[in-house]
């Protein structure tokens, strides 16, 4: 173990580490506003499967990325509206409907790939960009500065969903229908149309979320490629208390840990793989139960609103 | 309906109540199906879509069930699993408690019963059957528990940690099918295959019909889908449970805890998907390898779900949906469909199922409210739901007329 961390060590992990908050921040923001209009979305998982092979072929076939991100785009957009419909207006049960979102996007990329593709192949996808200047900092100018374009894109996105969520009227609205969807209903606020804008959103960013796998991180596509990774992104929702910079913060604890344990397999580090991979989702319940000291949900998380009820 | 309530008096209610309870049954059975259907049809556009033919693919998979002895059992052999971890569903929803961890409890319970009856090998068979059974049940049990006690004491969503938990279960056998528990065969022959070694011949559950895969473990499962049944609507603790998942603030004001009862219903769903993970490997496989869920943890859900989270109604969902999954099998056999549609189209399910959940709400609600006209008695008869907190006869006026 001492031999383990050498300095080139330290800044590969350090590096993918960054590189590996990505697609957690961008489905986790994307969470939040879906969660802070009151709505749970828990197929976030099964929109970046979908997200991510869209991108992915789109990609393969035409050798564009940018149309490939395009598609997760429209892919996302179309499974948040699947979503819109089920929980918002026939207002079902949100935990057993992302549940099912969830198994709809893993079999229909799974069957899509396999009708589409057929064997694993890689694109030439999203490539490091180095930044003028900020790029040749020593040791920093490659960990941060050295990134493919959705890296930096799911960085910037920490300051303007905080900008959107606290300083626009949008954000108001936002939070409004999901502390108390009557009030905000009384002030004449549409709060149905307000939670579809917020899980779409949601979903349009787990759909980015999927294509950085794919195009960014990985390059590939493969069968129930995000390994659970958008039901982590969730519980990092609650763990950063439902703001962007409390995400950041989680995106980057989780990443270390993935990135850790990446490199000590590469490095063949005298600990059982299986180990490894369990610990981001051991971390996650730990994360979960901090997270429920300091929980403030917002409070009709959870609950389809109905004119009358209340 | 009208009519009824504008009978003679003394048997206004009585006619109102039998009429309402009668349909509402009906339609709530009929919804379910619809939604199949519904997904079925999504199925087939995908299909179309994706330059196959949906007519033939649908065909391979009804022939392919309903066209031999062999496609019928291997039907039921999946709905054995399917039955026991949807008992489970059952019994947390009723808590309300989504229990979405039933592939590591699959794991967990399959994991126990195989190095139990490995461990005890010289036990005779009538021993080391029923011990390996509750090994499987204790251990799938456990970890729904800890799911369940980290709801109960620290309010943490249980979906995400019972998915947590399959994550880390899966990691746990692969390690254990990499080490202690891997087939001495396998490494003496240099192939190192990820499976346990074949269990002792007396701890096999015998077949029911020869030559073909149909185990015992279904007659077990049915079995106790009646004690599940007499459990839940018969007993203190079932009662409890059920008052938990229908009104929590009621059944604090009775000094029911609430906690105690979620964590509780969550570590018997552990249970009953161990049961199926321990059944699967004494029943069929005779080992344990990987894969030996076959996604039964989420499908189960997809089937308490259709049979109405009923433990009498998961009998025949289990049955439909074993032979929905065995057709799927047969499709990518027979016209190079993948059987990753079926996921899809399970998914989907779940979708219209839980959407139709409101639209017949609402169509009791409407008509309570023509009921209520004469009868405020049929309130309580006419709430139909889930067991969820879908808080069913709260009839209001907006409600009815949008």
């Amino acid at each position: 173990m001492n031999d383990f961390f050498t300095a080139t060590v330290v800044i590969g992990i350090i590096t993918s580490a960054v590189r590996l908050a990505t697609p957690y921040l961008y489905a986790s923001i994307g969470e939040a506003f879906a969660q802070t209009s009151g709505v749970l979305n828990l197929g976030v998982d099964g929109i970046m499967l979908v997200g991510a092979f869209s991108g992915f072929y789109v990609t393969l076939e035409t050798g564009n990325p940018w149309l490939g991100l395009l598609a997760a785009v429209l892919s996302g957009l179309l499974m948040g509206l699947l979503m819109s419909i089920i929980s918002v207006t026939l207002k079902a049960e949100q935990g057993i409907s992302g549940i099912g979102l969830y198994m709809f996007g893993l079999g229909l990329s799974s069957l899509l790939f396999k009708v589409l593709v057929g064997s694993v192949k890689t694109v030439s996808a999203f490539s490091p960009v180095r930044l003028p200047l900020l790029g040749n900092i020593p040791i920093l100018g490659n960990i941060f500065f050295n990134q493919s374009l959705l890296v930096y894109g799911a960085f910037l996105l920490v300051p303007l969903a905080w900008w959107v969520m606290d300083k626009t009227t949008l954000g108001m609205k936002i939070k409004a229908v999901g502390q108390n969807p009557a009030a905000a209903d009384s002030l004449g606020v549409n709060v149905n149309a307000v939670r579809y804008f917020s899980v779409c959103l949601g979903a349009v960013l787990a759909g980015i979320a999927g294509a950085s796998l794919s195009l960014s991180l990985v390059n590939l596509f493969q069968e129930n490629l995000t390994a659970g990774l958008g039901f982590i992104a969730v519980a990092l929702v609650y763990f950063g208390g439902w703001r962007p910079l409390g995400i950041l913060g989680g995106a980057l604890l989780f990443s270390t840990v993935n990135s850790l344990q990446l490199w000590m397999q590469v490095k063949e580090a005298n600990v059982d793989p299986e180990i490894l991979i369990m610990l981001p989702y051991i971390l996650t319940i730990v994360a979960l139960i901090v997270a429920s000291n300091r929980a403030r949900s917002p409070a009709a998380l959870n609950k389809p609103f109905e004119r009358g009820e209340n | 309906m009208q009519s009824n309530v504008n009978a003679s008096a003394s048997s206004k209610i009585r006619k109102a109540r039998i009429t309402i309870d009668w349909k509402s049954i009906g339609f709530n059975s009929v919804m379910p199906i619809l939604a199949v259907l519904l997904a079925l049809l999504a199925g087939a556009v995908m299909l179309l879509l994706l330059g196959a033919n949906p007519l033939e693919a649908y065909a391979a998979m009804i022939t392919g069930v309903f066209g031999s002895v062999s496609g019928l059992t291997q039907a039921l052999v999946k709905a054995t699993p399917l039955l026991l971890v949807g008992l489970g569903i059952c019994i947390a929803f009723r808590a309300s408690v989504i229990n979405i961890g039933g592939e590591g409890q699959i794991i967990l319970g399959a994991l126990a019963g195989t190095w139990f009856s490995l461990e005890f090998d010289s036990w005779p068979g009538w021993l080391l059957i029923p011990t390996t059974i509750i090994a499987g049940f204790l251990a799938g049990g456990i970890w729904g528990f800890i799911p369940g006690i980290l709801k109960a004491r620290f309010q943490v969503n249980e979906i995400l940690s019972t998915v947590m938990m399959n994550a880390i279960a899966l990691q746990l056998m692969n390690l254990l099918l990499r080490g202690p528990l891997i087939d001495p065969a396998g490494v003496t022959a240099g192939t190192y295959l990820a499976q346990s070694e074949r269990l002792p011949e007396q701890v096999w559950l015998s077949r029911l019909v020869p030559q073909t895969l149909l185990h015992t473990g279904l007659i077990i499962a049915i079995l106790l889908a009646f004690v599940v049944y007499i459990f839940l609507w018969r007993t203190t603790l079932g009662y409890r449970i059920r008052a938990v998942g229908l009104n929590p603030d009621a059944s604090r004001y009775a000094g029911i805890s609430v906690p105690l009862n979620q964590a509780l219903s969550l570590t018997l769903a552990g249970g009953f998907a161990g049961l199926a993970g321990v059944i699967e490997v004494i029943g069929v496989q005779h080992r344990l390898l990987e894969g030996i869920t076959s996604g039964y943890g989420f499908s189960g859900i997809v089937a308490a779900l259709f049979g109405g989270l009923h433990p009498l109604g998961l009998i025949p969902a289990s049955v439909l949906f074993g032979g929905l999954l065995v057709g799927a099998d047969k499709m990518q056999r027979a016209v190079q469909v993948p059987s990753a549609l079926i996921t899809a189209i399970l998914g989907l399910v779940v979708l219209f199922v839980v959407g139709s959940a409101y639209l017949s709400r609402r169509w009791a609600a409407r008509r309570l409210i023509a009921a209520t006209k004469g009868d405020s008695g049929a309130r309580l008869e006419a709430a139909p739901g889930m067991g969820m907190e879908v808080a069913g006869g709260e009839a209001t006026p907006e409600e009815a007329n949008p």
